[in-house]
């Protein structure tokens, strides 16, 4: 069990037990550095290739179609003939285009969208850097993105472009906010903001002390989820990259490479933030019987499938009705939910404590629910008309 | 070999942050110049995690990267057709703008240069020349427990700016 558990730690180092041989001391922390970059520069790319697969096939089983299927077994090939495509296409730049940004936005988007793999913990002793700001790292590097998307869109020349990058600032800025303060409840119960420490502290009952199973912890997961979504512009949150509406977005104007880093990207963003929620919310790599990276992994599998079912069933929100939902609701949602959590650490009693936050959060929500009410005329009745 | 290569690595990001603070004054493109401000800002994020200080490293750039420059990029954004010209940013002042420039960065060298930087460390008062560890823990405990009420007359007074500006902004 520990020897599963453990084995790419171990594996680790051995090669650096087996360098340690014939290197000096400093340059065995460059391997070792170099090895766990290596790792996840390794990761990243290809979890990026085979979820394309994964929501390929998966929307079309949903849409009553098989999905790839010619290239290999299932279509397993599928993602590998997709990068040769890609790179054989040609490299398209507009006339009026202006030319470094152009170029340089594809590269800049795929700087934060890895580097935040750095502080995921994908199992016991399996993070790249243990910082004690984990989670804050994470937050202010995946900000990084917006910038990179205006790059784009602005560098295009070209008006569906800018408009894209315009929806996409103005969504990413507004859930930013409740994405950042419905993470504070797992900050509170686990005193640090090291992502280690917060999937320790979810660990007693033998593994399944998860945060989300407390009424807190439900309502945070739920919404962190959501303003995770939000942040990958992903349906129903995907009013930066509309088809139907402003043909691509962003990336109207891209083409080969470039366009295939893009949505490197935003699937590594899918990635991380379903890791991120399952380390806040979900215990991380916390479970009982099966090796720590397994939980992992079947944690944020699960929360992917969930992202790429929205992606399947789920029509696009209206731009008002999605700056509602952060402004609105989730932001006051996420400040009585912060509250909630201070009191069930300071109130003991089982029963006082459910009560009291189930009770909290249930009002609350109920009187953001009935605030927000759109606006419907009363029907009107044509007494005289008949 | 590392603590070289770690100072090497540090001074190349500092210049590239200087180029991109030149770039932010000379581009006559605005948005350039907002680029720009970008890689000067990270640049100082970097500076801060060279020292040390990795929680203001990390505010940095969740503030002034995220949030500030955002912020400046939506202006220009919507400021009228801004985003297209091209203006010189620089007029008949700017000689005489260098000349100030320079007497103030000979004050403020004069100044850096005669104070003493080690650090009252201990409760003897004994003075030892090593930076103290800046800890996340630490700093919440100070802000939030010695500090408790310079931070909240900041926290009221942003208040009142951000009220302020939306009474002064509305129009009715």
């Amino acid at each position: 069990m520990i020897f599963l558990d453990q084995i790419f730690v171990n594996s680790k180092k051995a090669i650096l037990n087996l360098a340690s041989a014939f290197l000096p001391t400093d340059a065995i922390l460059i391997v070792s550095a170099l090895i766990s970059i290596g790792a996840i520069a390794a990761f990243g790319p290809f979890t990026m290739m085979y979820l394309t697969w994964f929501e390929r096939k998966l929307v079309g089983r949903i849409q009553n179609r098989i999905g790839p299927n010619r290239v290999g077994i299932f279509g397993l090939l599928q993602p590998i003939a997709d990068g040769i495509k890609m790179l054989t296409k040609e490299d398209i730049v507009p006339a009026g285009a202006d030319k470094v940004v152009h170029f340089l936005a594809p590269v800049v988007v795929v700087i934060p969208a890895l580097l935040v793999f750095s502080v995921v913990p994908f199992g016991r002793n399996m993070v790249a850097i243990d910082l004690n700001i984990g989670l804050l790292f994470f937050l202010a590097v995946s900000a990084m993105t917006t910038i990179a998307i205006f790059m784009g869109s602005w560098a295009s020349r070209n008006k569906f472009s800018l408009l894209g990058g315009m929806r996409t600032v103005a969504q990413l800025v507004s859930y930013e906010v409740p994405m950042v303060l419905a993470a504070v409840p797992a900050i509170l119960a686990s005193g640090s903001l090291s992502t280690v420490d917060i999937v320790e502290a979810q660990g007693g009952w033998n593994g399944l002390k998860w945060f989300v199973f407390t009424p807190w912890g439900f309502v945070g997961f739920l919404m962190f989820y959501l303003c995770g979504v939000a942040e990958c512009n992903r349906t129903p949150f995907d009013i930066p990259e509309a088809e139907s509406e402003i043909v691509a977005g962003f990336h109207t104007e891209y083409s080969g490479m470039k366009f295939a880093l893009w949505y490197m990207a935003e699937f590594m963003s899918v990635f991380t933030i379903s890791a991120l929620t399952a380390t806040l919310y979900l215990g991380g790599y916390q479970g009982p019987w099966l090796p720590s990276w397994a939980w992992f992994m079947i944690k944020t599998y699960a929360l992917v499938f969930v992202m790429m079912w929205f992606r399947g069933t789920l029509p696009r929100l209206r731009v008002d009705q999605m700056m509602g939902l952060a402004w609105k609701f989730l932001l006051p949602l996420t400040l009585i939910n912060i509250l909630v959590t201070g009191l069930w650490y300071f109130t003991s009693g089982l029963g006082l404590r459910l009560g009291l936050s189930i009770g909290i959060l249930l009002v609350s929500s109920w009187v953001l629910v009935l605030f927000n009410r759109p606006y419907m005329p009363e029907k009107r009745v044509y007494e005289f008309a008949e | 070999m590392l603590p070289i290569l770690a100072k090497l690595f540090i001074y190349g990001v500092l210049f590239l942050s200087l180029v991109a603070a030149l770039g932010v004054v000379l581009l006559p493109n605005i948005f350039h110049a907002a680029l720009c401000l970008v890689g000067t800002l990270l640049g100082i994020a970097a500076l801060y995690l060279a020292l040390q200080a990795e929680f203001i490293a990390v505010v940095q750039v969740l503030l002034y990267v995220g949030a500030v420059m955002t912020l400046v990029i939506f202006a220009i954004m919507l400021t009228h057709r801004i985003g297209d010209m091209t203006i010189p940013q620089t007029n008949k002042q700017s000689l005489p703008a260098c000349l100030a420039l320079f007497a103030f960065v000979v004050l403020i060298g004069g100044l850096l240069l005669k104070t003493d930087w080690s650090i009252l460390v201990g409760t003897g008062g004994s003075v030892a020349s090593v930076n103290p560890p800046v800890d996340t823990f630490m700093l919440g405990k100070a802000l939030l427990g010695e500090y408790v009420f310079p931070f909240e007359v900041v926290s009221v007074i942003l208040i009142a700016g951000l009220i302020g500006a939306i009474v002064v902004a509305r129009k009715d």
